[in-house]
C-alpha cells in the first residue's frame, strides 16, 4: 500500500524541562537582562488558575524539572501555592531569583510548599558595582539571602552573569562566593539577547578579560577543592562552534512567558514569521505537538548551508536561531559563532572591537555610549513607542 | 578529602538535594538535582531506589538477588554504589 511509504516523522519527545517567566516585574533593572526590551507591552499576566493548570497539563506530557523565573519571581504573591501545586505533582522546583522580596516567612512558607532548589543571582563582589549593574541598591540585601538559604539547608548557588564590567572581578567574586558558603558558583557569560544585545557594545569582554577570567578561575578550582564548585560557561562569541542551543528548539525545553505565550526557548519571541501559541487558548499537548511555531524548527528541513550538509548538524543543530536572527537577519541560517557560517566575521568583528575600543570604524566607543538599563520606563520610552506600537 | 570506604556494611542513601523518581513518559528511574536530572538504566534504578539510609549493602544485595532470582550481585552494587558516592548521588552512613 502505497500509505505505507509514507514514513511518519518520529514524535518529538516531552517537553522534559517547563520554564514559567511568573512576571517580567523586576526589582532590579540589569543592563545584561535576556527579557524582550518591549515588555511593557506585554499583555496581562497569567492568573494562579492558569498556571496550575499549566502545570498539571506539561505534568501530565511529561514535563519534570520546573524553573520559576521571570522578571522576579517573588513579585508574585502566589508563589506559594504555584510550588505547593508543583512539588504535589512530582516536579522538581528550582527558583531562580534575585533574592529581592526573599524573607524568612517566605522562604519559610516556600520550604514546606516543597521548594527544592533556589538559585541567588549576584551582579558583582561589592556593593558598590552589584548595586550600580543592577541599578539597584541590594548588596547587602542579597548577602542576608543568602545567609537565610543556608539557615533553611539549601545547597547554596550563586549565579554571576560576567561581562566587560566585571569579568575581571572574578577573583573578588569566587572570594566572596567562599565567604558566603556557596555550594556552586555558576560563572555564566552574557548572552547577548534582549537588553544584553541592545548594550553588547559596551558588555562584550575582550579575549584578554575572558583568558584572564578563565585561569582565575582554574586557579581557584584547584585551591578550593571541592567543597565549592565552579561552572563556567564559556562566552560563546570565542567559540568557534555554537552551543547545542536548547538541545534544538521544540527538543526538551519548554517555557510559558508571563502573559501565557508559550515558547520554544525564553528569547524565541523574536523569531519573526512565527505565531506562538497561548496558553490562555490552547492545550500543552497542543501547543507542544501540534503547533506550527513548534514544529518548525524541528528536525533539520527547516536548515541551509552550510549547515544542511554537515555532519555536526545532530550535535549543534545549527546553533541558536535567535542569535543567527539578530546578527543575519534569517533565523534559518547557521549561527554565525560557528566559523562554517558565511556570516563568522559578525562575531569576530564584533570581538576585534571589544579587543580595540575605538580603534575600529565606526566609532562605537564601549565608554561613550551609555548602558540602557532594563526598566518599565526604558521599555515604554525606547522600545515600544519607537516601534510604534 | 578522602572517600568513605564503601563496604557491605555501608548504608547508603540518596544525597541531599537530589530526588529519586519514577517516570512513566521515560518509562525509567530519573534521579532529579538542581536544574538537571539523569535518567537512569534498569539496574542502576533497581539499586537506587532501595537506597534508604537504613538498608546495608548487604541488605540491598539480598532484596536484589531475591526480587531477580540471581546470585553474587555484591561486587556489583559495591561498584555501582562507590562510583554514585564519588558523583555525590548517594551518601553514606
Amino acid at each position: 500500500m502505497a500509505d505505507n511509504l509514507l514514513i511518519a516523522p518520529p514524535r518529538p519527545g516531552p517537553p522534559l524541562w517547563l520554564l514559567l517567566e511568573l512576571t517580567y516585574r523586576c526589582p532590579l533593572h540589569c543592563a545584561f537582562c535576556y527579557n524582550p526590551t518591549d515588555f511593557a507591552r506585554t499583555a496581562a499576566e497569567l492568573g494562579t488558575d492558569d498556571w496550575l493548570r499549566v502545570l498539571r497539563e506539561a505534568r501530565a506530557l511529561g514535563a519534570v524539572q520546573l524553573g520559576l523565573s521571570g522578571g522576579e519571581p517573588l513579585t508574585r504573591d502566589d508563589l506559594e501555592p504555584i510550588v505547593a501545586e508543583a512539588h504535589r505533582l512530582g516536579f522538581y522546583t528550582n527558583l531562580i531569583t534575585s533574592g529581592v522580596g526573599l524573607n524568612e516567612v517566605r522562604l519559610q512558607a516556600l520550604k514546606s510548599a516543597g521548594l527544592d532548589h533556589i538559585q541567588l543571582s549576584f551582579q558583582d563582589s561589592t556593593r558598590q558595582m552589584n548595586d550600580f549593574l543592577s541599578s539597584t541598591r541590594t548588596f547587602d540585601l542579597k548577602s542576608n539571602v543568602a545567609a537565610l538559604i543556608k539557615k533553611y539547608d539549601y545547597p547554596m548557588v550563586l549565579n554571576v552573569v560576567l561581562h566587560r564590567l566585571n569579568i575581571d572581578h572574578v577573583e573578588e567574586i569566587l572570594e566572596m562566593a567562599l565567604r558566603l558558603g556557596a555550594d556552586y558558583v555558576e560563572l555564566a557569560n552574557t548572552q547577548y539577547y534582549g537588553w544584553a544585545w541592545h548594550n553588547r557594545e559596551q558588555l562584550l569582554p575582550s579575549r584578554d578579560q575572558v583568558e584572564r577570567a578563565e585561569r582565575v578561575m582554574q586557579r581557584f578550582r584547584e585551591r578550593g577543592g571541592r567543597q565549592m564548585q565552579i561552572y563556567f560557561v564559556v562566552p560563546d562569541y570565542f567559540e568557534r562552534r555554537p552551543k547545542a542551543c536548547m538541545n534544538g528548539l521544540g527538543s526538551i525545553f519548554l517555557t510559558i512567558a508571563p502573559d501565557g505565550t508559550a515558547l520554544p526557548c525564553h528569547a524565541a519571541r523574536m523569531l519573526p514569521g512565527l505565531t506562538f501559541p497561548n496558553v490562555r487558548s490552547a492545550g500543552i499537548e497542543e501547543i507542544w505537538y501540534g503547533s506550527e511555531s513548534f514544529n518548525h524548527f524541528r528536525g533539520d528541513a527547516w536548515m541551509k548551508e552550510p549547515c544542511r550538509s554537515c555532519p555536526e548538524k545532530v550535535r549543534d543543530f545549527g546553533g541558536c536561531r535567535c542569535q543567527a536572527y539578530l546578527l543575519t537577519g534569517d533565523a534559518a541560517n547557521a549561527d554565525p559563532v560557528c566559523d562554517l557560517s558565511p556570516h563568522h566575521h559578525l562575531v569576530t568583528e564584533a570581538v576585534a572591537r571589544a579587543d580595540h575600543p575605538g580603534n575600529g570604524a565606526p566609532q562605537r566607543s564601549v565608554v561613550e555610549k551609555p548602558l540602557v538599563f532594563r526598566s518599565e520606563r526604558n521599555s515604554s520610552t525606547l522600545f515600544v513607542k519607537r516601534d510604534g506600537a | 578529602m578522602s572517600t568513605p570506604v564503601i563496604d557491605a556494611a555501608s548504608r547508603p542513601a540518596i544525597g541531599r538535594g537530589l530526588r529519586l523518581q519514577w517516570e512513566a513518559a521515560q518509562n525509567a528511574h530519573v534521579l532529579l538535582y538542581p536544574e538537571g536530572m539523569i535518567k537512569l538504566n534498569g539496574s542502576a534504578g533497581e539499586i537506587l531506589k532501595r537506597c534508604d539510609g537504613a538498608a546495608s549493602i548487604a541488605d540491598i544485595t539480598a532484596d536484589l538477588e531475591r526480587a531477580f532470582a540471581t546470585s553474587n550481585l555484591s561486587g556489583d552494587v559495591i561498584r555501582f554504589v562507590t562510583m554514585a558516592v564519588e558523583k555525590k548521588w548517594l551518601t553514606i552512613s
